[in-house]
């Protein structure tokens, strides 16, 4: 009811609303924030889905994906198989292995000896979950995640792999799950990009990532997600010069106002009027921005918190409690890649590498939201883009392995924004090869996300040459069970 | 004069509003319901748009048997209810389909609530009166080929100066708007040469076409830009971003690659005037054509520019397929303007092509000698992949003489070549590489035009089929998408799409006379361009009058001349020649100019020539934005942040989009800043008072001379600036880009000028054809 009042107050065209605004600068950049889309040409969807209004009453409002790229061995994180280590060395029964299909890595080898962990695990908090010792931090909040055992996926190729999870295809060109949200629900902070990418590095081996997966594909570029980066220019492009104040650039500023205001005067076009309210923007946030990614003045307690890394810019720990200020800042999506999981070979001594990398800080980040009243409406998930091999790739020692890439099965944790605190979801089989119970495909999963933000995903739908796309392209159900 | 064409004529109003209201999105359902309802022009978009789906071409997602895209299976009695039949021409009250969508009754209503859809009141009442009207049924319009309408009557018969202006003004006149004056010199001279070389113009040619008072001084000016060579770098980008052009291979290690000698094809193609089937000939099938010579070789690259895998894990056939898939679904979208792709996995769902037309026509380019991953990321031999061709020093000194090769290495290109055996196709079961079906031969799309029998099953026999007058999509396409180049937006809105679900043309009269016109001609580009920016349509002003705005907001009938941003490469040609600091070299391997540092080393998997941004220096820094070396998976920021194409896939249209990231690239990008302090230096080294120097960067910038009240505020500002600077801002200021700075020069004054020149390049006008 609340949604069709708000669709009827906003169903004016974009001309028509752009020619109700003043030239003034006072109201700059209203209109393009609550309503992104109007200004773009692009114009409302015909169906009457007003971009920036939820379809129904949301749990969460904003989200932080803490992804892990390269995928995480589950067998060696949250996926206790004592069986694996019984049968260490022995060839995979080929009933388990079926007819799964095989990189071009481990194509061609000839036997597949089952590998068990080299960590051990134990079981924690209320919920007794297992986790290894490789997350003493994570162990400690188990009682506020989510953890899903079951998730499958359909590559097993990093690249298609990473594409579907961040934009429901394999092929690219198609929003990513940050810009469909900014797309959907507009943004509650008028200074700040609504979606926004921090990358970092961990010395295991790595796969790249690449701003395509940050991309907004056919929906217009205000929902791109913006890279923040180390050092001075945290936004591309965000700082003045050297040699130029802010009152020389205010100035600027004004006088380009008075000089665009005299083109509008001759040629009435709006697009005049709203290129110089996207340059007001522009100027606040060259405030905004650096006021938020600064965090000297964050209290020892915090700095604690999150390990004396996050002091470090770049660092998964810096960027962990930077993904809280923005979110805390009403950034709509804040979207964290960690590379360097992809281990192949060398698995043990790598991942333990990667492990402590994020381990503190992830828990940390659960824990600042809790306490300041946060968690409950923001999602925060961790977790790759496929699972790892039961068997070894390449050669078993005693003390070292490598595990080939699995989509199978694989782990991911999601905390807060009313999903289920404190259970563990899923079942793979005793060699954690096959999902036995509950199974997860990541089209579930987004239609999960874009539920506890309020949005139905067969409704979140942008028709673009002469098809309705979604993020969860034609499949995909809620996931019912882990909804508070 | 043809039943299509008088339709156009009686559906005119209608359509007007139609094509107002699909542009911006807005029913308000309130619209008048016509005279005689068009099924091609009222009824299909609805059918398409809200029933197809479930009863439409795709034959396995079909319900209840019932299928409502062709009329005989429409009038049928209903299988699950033989008394009923879905359509009764005539008699609406008689029509299941009548019924149901006007049906309150969730359990019998169509479409159902499951399906999010819904149809309007308006769209309710089309419907019925079309059944009252007999339900008739038509062809799709673009799937009837073209014919040359007669020339429409107007009543303000000396405005038209060529046979386009007939048509726009005569639904302009039914709409009762008039168009506007032509647009000043400035303005005018400004938008062509943005529009034919993607530069603005000189001093030198705004002064002599200014001062021709000459009747043809504008055709000679047309004339003049048609053969610099700028015109087929202009002229190029589109195709580029059409075939997918970039200087890496894409995917994940995202590797260097050298397919810049088939860019430097694309330009000197259009230079010479290659006429578009021959253009287009070439890069289909150089290599099957008779004595076919290494140029023709060469132009097959267009067929290799897709993304190609180095990864390491990945199963060969599985990508080799999604290759092949790419070169299908580009020509479908490219050239033939429709969404082949969709019948990837099933039959299209509202055009009519099966599953199986998707793997005869993908046949066509299943023979490629490749695979799927031939290496994996190294050194130059993986810089093109099998099949390739090497060009060789004396290929440069003779045949290819307009390829930029700058060095003796060798110079390796990924073009194509077949199999001398055929390689079996089959109808991919859910487009999955391994789930082979039905065993298929070479064929096209039969609703588009049958497979000549007497054409050779191949590549170049395909292309026979492409450019057969029969053909009716082919030219309208490329028609449509130079009317997008020069118009800002298509005939055809959705220029990759002339299908059900694509929009319709806002003057098909004019598409269709078009279209036969330049195949008449030869298929000439020339000529059509010419056709183009010398109507009077073309020329008119851009003013927007308030009535306008509010009559035709999205400029529909062109009763103003067309007023949008630039694109991305463009903003940076206009920079980089306002400023005298343009290198003009044509071709060559792309370069690497300013870029904020890290984007490359924080986005890599640390392998290959590109993991790390090397920037180049001296006068590669000056290219034009055309030759910015493409990396796929971080492609250059300030392009991306202004709309260019990623250039993953076929793209025909670019967003135009207005975001405060741009504002931040006018403002802070070293280019326009070191722009902004060359030109600044120039014009203070010119013995000239302040205003004369603003006034000519003005004119360089924005290619008019300011009026009095721009130059005061730019004088005033100018001043100042030079107060509040101090010796170290000047300094500071001045400190930006690899330009050399003269020796004895006022930095004080240059650094207030230089903010003057940076505050011009930000002028919404600036970056704008207006």
């Amino acid at each position: 009811m609340e949604k069709e009042i708000l669709e009827h107050g906003l169903n004016f065209n974009r001309r028509r609303f752009l020619s109700r605004l003043s030239l003034g600068l006072g109201s700059a950049a209203l209109g393009s924030l609550l309503i992104p889309d109007l200004f773009s040409g692009n114009g409302m969807d015909e169906d009457g889905l007003t971009p920036g209004i939820p379809h129904f009453a949301p749990k969460a409002k904003r989200v932080i994906y803490l992804f892990q790229n390269g995928a995480p061995s589950q067998q060696e994180l949250f996926d206790y198989k004592p069986k694996l280590r019984e049968m260490m060395g022995q060839e995979i029964p080929p009933s388990v292995r079926g007819t799964q299909r095989l990189t071009g890595m481990t194509a061609n080898q000839k036997q597949f000896p089952l590998v068990g962990s080299f960590v051990d695990f134990k079981q924690y908090g209320q919920s007794r979950a297992w986790v290894s010792d490789l997350f003493p931090y994570t162990a400690k909040i188990v009682d506020d995640l989510c953890i899903v055992k079951s998730m499958f996926t359909e590559a097993i190729n990093h690249d298609p792999a990473l594409t579907f999870l961040q934009t429901g295809s394999q092929q690219g060109n198609r929003p990513s799950m940050g810009s469909w949200l900014s797309y959907g629900l507009g943004n509650e902070n008028k200074n700040l990009p609504n979606f926004t990418v921090l990358l970092s590095r961990g010395i295991g081996n790595g796969q790249g990532v690449y701003s395509k997966l940050w991309s907004n594909g056919f929906l217009d570029s205000i929902h791109q997600g913006v890279q923040f980066s180390k050092g001075e220019d945290p936004v591309l492009y965000l700082r003045d010069p050297d040699g130029m104040n802010r009152q020389d650039r205010r100035d600027m500023l004004d006088n380009l106002a008075q000089l665009n205001d005299l083109s509008y005067q001759e040629f009435g076009d709006p697009e005049i009027t709203a290129k110089v309210k996207q340059y007001e923007m522009a100027y606040r946030m060259q405030t905004a921005v650096p006021e938020v990614m600064d965090l000297s003045k964050e209290p020892d307690d915090i700095i604690k918190l999150y390990g004396p890394d996050c002091l470090v810019p770049g660092t998964f720990a810096a960027n962990c409690l930077l993904a809280r200020k923005l979110s805390e800042n009403g950034v709509r999506f804040v979207q964290l890649y960690h590379q360097g999981w992809d281990q192949h070979g060398n698995l043990p001594f790598e991942i333990a590498k990667q492990a402590k990398d994020v381990d503190q800080a992830s828990a940390a980040l659960v824990t600042d939201l809790k306490q300041r009243g946060l968690l409950d409406e923001t999602l925060v998930i961790w977790g790759g883009e496929f699972g790892r091999t039961s068997y070894t790739q390449g050669k078993l020692t005693k003390d070292n392995y490598g595990r080939d890439h699995h989509p199978r099965c694989f782990t991911i944790w999601m905390a807060g924004g009313g999903i289920k605190p404190g259970i563990v979801y899923g079942e793979t089989d005793e060699m954690g090869y096959n999902i036995v119970k509950d199974p997860v495909h990541v089209h579930d999963f987004q239609a999960t996300v874009l539920n506890q933000m309020g949005l139905n995903h067969e409704k979140l739908i942008f028709k673009h040459l002469g098809r309705r796309y979604r993020l969860t392209d034609v499949s995909g159900k809620v996931v019912h069970d882990i909804i508070a | 004069m043809s039943r299509y064409y008088l339709l156009a004529v009686i559906a005119g109003f209608v359509w007007y509003v139609q094509s107002c209201t699909t542009s911006s999105g807005n029913h308000t359902g309130s619209e008048a319901i016509p005279e005689m309802v068009s099924y091609n022009f009222d009824i299909r978009p609805i059918l398409s748009d809200k029933c197809l789906a479930c009863h439409g071409p795709d034959a396995n997602k079909r319900e209840a048997g019932l299928r409502l895209d062709m009329a005989e299976s429409a009038y049928k009695a209903l299988k699950e209810h033989p008394s009923a039949h879905a359509l009764v021409p005539g008699k609406p009250e008689m029509s299941e389909v009548f019924l149901r969508i006007s049906s309150p009754d969730t359990s019998v209503m169509m479409p159902p609530p499951s399906s999010n859809l819904k149809l309007s009141a308006r769209e309710i009442k089309l419907i019925e009166k079309w059944i009252q009207q007999g339900a008739t049924y038509e062809k799709h319009w673009s799937f009837v080929a073209p014919r040359k309408p007669a020339i429409p009557q107007v009543k303000q018969t000396d405005w038209p100066r060529n046979e386009i202006d007939y048509f726009i003004l005569q639904k302009q006149e039914e709409k009762g708007l008039t168009p506007n004056d032509e647009a000043d010199k400035e303005r005018l001279l400004k938008r062509l040469s943005l529009d034919l070389v993607g530069l603005p113009p000189s001093l030198q040619l705004m002064d002599s076409f200014l001062a021709d008072k000459s009747a043809n001084a504008y055709e000679k000016v047309v004339d003049q830009l048609l053969k610099n060579p700028a015109y087929g770098e202009k002229m190029a980008l589109h195709w580029l971003d059409l075939a997918r052009y970039a200087d890496s291979h894409g995917y994940q290690d995202d590797g260097y690659r050298t397919q810049w000698p088939w860019r430097d094809w694309v330009i000197h193609a259009f230079n010479k005037n290659m006429h578009y089937n021959d253009f287009v000939t070439w890069q289909l099938a150089g290599d099957l054509m008779p004595n076919s010579t290494k140029e023709q070789l060469l132009a097959t690259g267009f067929n290799r520019n897709h993304k190609i895998t180095e990864e390491g894990g990945t199963i060969p056939e599985e990508y080799r397929t999604m290759y092949v898939t790419d070169r299908n679904d580009l020509f479908g979208k490219g050239l033939l303007g429709v969404t082949i792709e969709c019948a990837h996995c099933h039959d299209h769902k509202y055009d009519p092509f099966s599953h199986k037309e998707y793997y005869q026509l993908f046949a066509f380019f299943n023979n490629v000698k490749e695979v799927g991953i031939e290496s994996v990321i190294g050194g130059p031999d993986t810089y093109a992949k099998k099949p390739l061709m090497e060009i060789c020093d004396e290929d440069i000194q003779s045949i290819l003489s307009f390829v930029n090769k700058r060095d003796t290495n060798r110079l390796i290109v990924s073009v194509m070549g077949d199999l001398d055996t055929t390689r079996k196709t089959f109808v991919l079961k859910r487009g999955a590489y391994d789930a082979p079906g039905e065993e298929v031969q070479v064929g096209t799309p039969k609703a588009i035009l049958p497979f000549d029998p007497s054409y050779p099953k191949n590549r170049l026999g395909l292309a026979k089929w492409l450019f057969d007058k029969k053909n009716p999509l082919t030219a309208r396409v490329y028609v449509n998408h130079l009317w997008q180049e020069f118009f800002g937006k298509g005939i055809v809105k959705t220029s990759g799409d002339f299908g059900m679900q694509g929009d319709l043309p806002t003057h098909p009269a004019l598409l269709d006379w078009l279209a036969v016109d330049f195949m008449d001609h030869g298929w000439d580009i020339k000529r059509l361009v010419k056709q183009m920016v010398t109507s009077a349509t073309y020329r008119q002003s851009a003013v927007i009058t308030p009535e306008k705005l509010a009559t035709d907001p999205d400029n529909v009938l062109l009763a103003r001349g067309p007023r949008y941003r630039i694109h991305a490469e463009f903003v940076k040609d206009l920079v980089l020649s306002s400023s005298g600091l343009l290198n003009p070299t044509i071709g060559g391997p792309s370069v690497k100019p300013y870029q904020p540092a890290g984007l490359w080393e924080g986005a890599t998997s640390g392998r290959g020539l590109l993991s790390a941004y090397n920037q180049d220096h001296g006068s590669s820094l000056y290219r034009r934005g055309m030759y910015t070396l493409i990396k796929r998976t971080v492609p250059p920021p300030s392009m991306a942040i202004f709309d260019a194409s990623n250039r993953d896939l076929c793209e025909v249209r670019r967003l135009k989009t207005n975001t405060p990231l741009q504002a931040l690239v006018m403002l802070n990008d070293p280019t326009v800043l070191e722009a902004s302090r060359v030109l600044a230096a120039r014009l203070l080294q010119e013995n000239s008072g302040v205003n004369d120097k603003i006034s000519k960067a003005f004119r360089l910038i924005v290619s008019r001379k300011p009026n009095e009240k721009e130059t005061d505020l730019l004088t005033v500002y100018y001043e100042k600036e030079l107060k509040k600077l101090t010796p170290a801002s000047a300094e500071k200021s001045l400190a930006i880009g690899e330009y050399p700075i003269p020796a004895r020069i006022d930095k004080m004054k240059l650094a207030a000028l230089m903010r003057v020149v940076t505050t011009i390049y930000n002028l919404e006008e600036t970056i704008t054809k207006s």
